[in-house]
């Protein structure tokens, strides 16, 4: 969590090796991790979905969800995609999820809620130990949150760490087990949820809390 | 779960004949159609082999390079430069013939040329961010001017040892008495249709349409495929000048003027987005068909021919406010 500015993007565009850190080191179970590119973070299960979803409104869930990366099977010499299985599979990370959207339909037709779900499926595609989610939670209704913190959960169920991006309190304190707060580009906070209370994390992003 | 509004919206839309009635391309199939039989009652000439022959001869060339351009328009580019590059592509193909040199080699002059103007254009929109309109629009007048200098401004009508294979691939009707170019056309349109549904390249051109912020953070790469799409274009409109240039006999230097409009109209008419993202092989050929029927109408009606313009630009501006309509309700 933090403030507009406090530098959670930033940290994210880091981890998910679109920016490389001026200073520091990364570590992932252990080791050093060093990104240059997306495509190397993925490689080593990190997946992200972006704020805006990198969705392609002309096309079906399913094709969202295999984007970049399509079945194919063999047809003689060439290499035809394979429909069937990516709309079963997809249609099978949409039930993990408890989502109700349907592979086939197209993602112009979703609500927000559908649309996270067919973010957050492609995130599944792959064996991700972390997913990345900045501001999931930004842009749409009351009631489709809701539906976007089941989904959180859902994925937590997979053995999955999701890294929330948030200034929305109620979704922290309903989903997260940790917090995180962030003011002006340093880590000022690392605390368990039931330790912590949305009074204590608002102070710590105004500054009123120096640091814990 | 809550019902939400959009469920039974899907549910119309995915039955087969709600699918259909909502596709532009079908409503312009209906009226090529009508347009048909009403000329076959309305007139003695349009029901005859002889003049069938030349409708269908004459829709391909426009057709085959809509479906190249169908590739650029669905990744949201445009190419103005084709009308040229079939010019240009037919003349290095009459030039390399007419020195002397065989049909192949001409061929394949012709077609690396077009290749390597379509790499051209790509590359400034792909890699240096050139906007489409303008780095086809230059290409236009550099792709017709190159033509004049490659032929002095003449016109070329003999291909030397080759001439008669020429004119045949081009003016022959090989099969059942169908004009070669139809052939060819149907041929291009099974392979567009093809590559457009069933491979990763044609799932990524349509990626590419619809959001290319999108395409290009889930990997996709994007600019290696435009500049395939814009090399596509410009192969395209080679193709055509080279099966133009056996049915006409002759490449002068005014060749395909004016063609991009032609084509651009067919996409659009078949159902092709200008804005990306949405466009079928079937749909650029059933586009090239109603400008056809149109032109060929007016003149068995005995209707002035300088009324064409405003029947195909009607055509066009029908067909947009069609998807406008269907948007509208989209939207209520």
């Amino acid at each position: 969590m933090g403030d507009n500015g406090a530098g959670k993007s930033t940290l994210v565009k880091m981890i998910a090796g679109n920016f490389r850190p001026s200073h520091g080191t990364m570590r992932m179970d252990g080791k050093e991790l060093i990104l240059h590119k997306p495509a190397e973070a993925r490689q080593h299960g990190i997946e992200i979905v972006h704020q805006d979803l990198a969705l392609c409104n002309n096309l079906t869930a399913a094709a969202n969800v295999y984007l970049g990366r399509e079945l194919r099977r063999g047809l003689g010499p060439l290499r035809i995609l394979d429909y069937a299985t990516m709309y079963k599979r997809a249609g099978q990370l949409f039930a993990e999820l408890k989502s109700e959207t349907r592979p086939r339909d197209l993602v112009k037709q979703m609500s927000g809620g559908q649309r996270q779900a067919v973010a957050i499926a492609r995130t599944m595609l792959s064996q991700a130990k972390i997913v990345l989610m900045d501001e999931p939670t930004a842009a749409i209704s009351v009631r489709q949150v809701a539906e976007v913190l089941n989904l959180i959960r859902h994925l937590r169920d997979q053995g999955i760490a999701v890294v929330l991006i948030s200034h929305r309190m109620p979704d922290v304190f309903t989903v997260a087990d940790r917090v995180i707060v962030m003011r002006r580009g340093r880590k000022v906070a690392d605390k368990t949820i039931a330790s912590s209370s949305p009074e204590e994390v608002t102070g710590l992003i105004t500054g009123a809390i120096e640091q814990v | 779960m809550a019902l939400t509004i959009d469920q039974p919206i899907e549910h119309k839309q995915q039955s087969l004949p709600a699918r259909l009635f909502a596709s532009q391309t079908f409503w312009v199939v209906i009226s090529v159609i009508l347009a048909c039989v009403f000329l076959s009652f309305a007139t003695d000439a349009f029901a005859t082999s002889k003049n069938l022959y030349n409708i269908t001869r004459n829709i391909t060339f426009v057709a085959i390079i809509a479906l190249g351009m169908t590739f650029v328009i669905i990744t949201g580019g445009i190419d103005l430069s084709v009308g040229s590059v079939l010019c240009l592509s037919s003349m290095i193909l009459a030039v390399t013939m007419h020195a002397g040199y065989s049909i192949e080699v001409g061929i394949l002059a012709s077609i690396a040329t077009a290749l390597a103007i379509g790499a051209f254009n790509g590359i400034l929109i792909a890699y240096l961010g050139f906007p489409p309109f303008v780095v086809t629009l230059g290409v236009l007048s550099i792709a017709r001017s190159l033509a004049m200098v490659a032929s002095n401004n003449t016109v070329v009508f003999q291909f030397g040892p080759d001439h008669a294979k020429l004119l045949a691939l081009g003016g022959g009707a090989w099969v059942f008495g169908i004009a070669n170019p139809v052939l060819y056309m149907i041929l291009l349109a099974l392979i567009t249709g093809f590559i457009l549904r069933w491979t990763k390249f044609g799932r990524h051109i349509f990626a590419i349409g619809g959001n290319e912020h999108a395409a290009t953070l889930t990997g996709v790469p994007v600019r290696k495929i435009k500049v395939a799409v814009y090399m596509i274009s410009a192969l395209s409109a080679g193709i055509a000048g080279i099966i133009q240039t056996g049915w006409l006999g002759a490449v002068t230097t005014n060749l395909g003027t004016g063609m991009e409009l032609q084509v651009i109209a067919a996409t659009v008419i078949g159902g092709a987005n200008l804005a990306g993202g949405v466009g079928t092989a079937f749909g650029a050929i059933v586009g090239a068909a109603l400008i056809e029927v149109i032109r060929n109408s007016l003149g068995l009606l005995g209707i002035n021919a300088f009324w064409q313009g405003v029947f195909i630009g009607g055509a066009i501006l029908l067909a947009v406010l069609f998807d406008r309509i269907r948007n509208f309700r989209r939207s209520d």
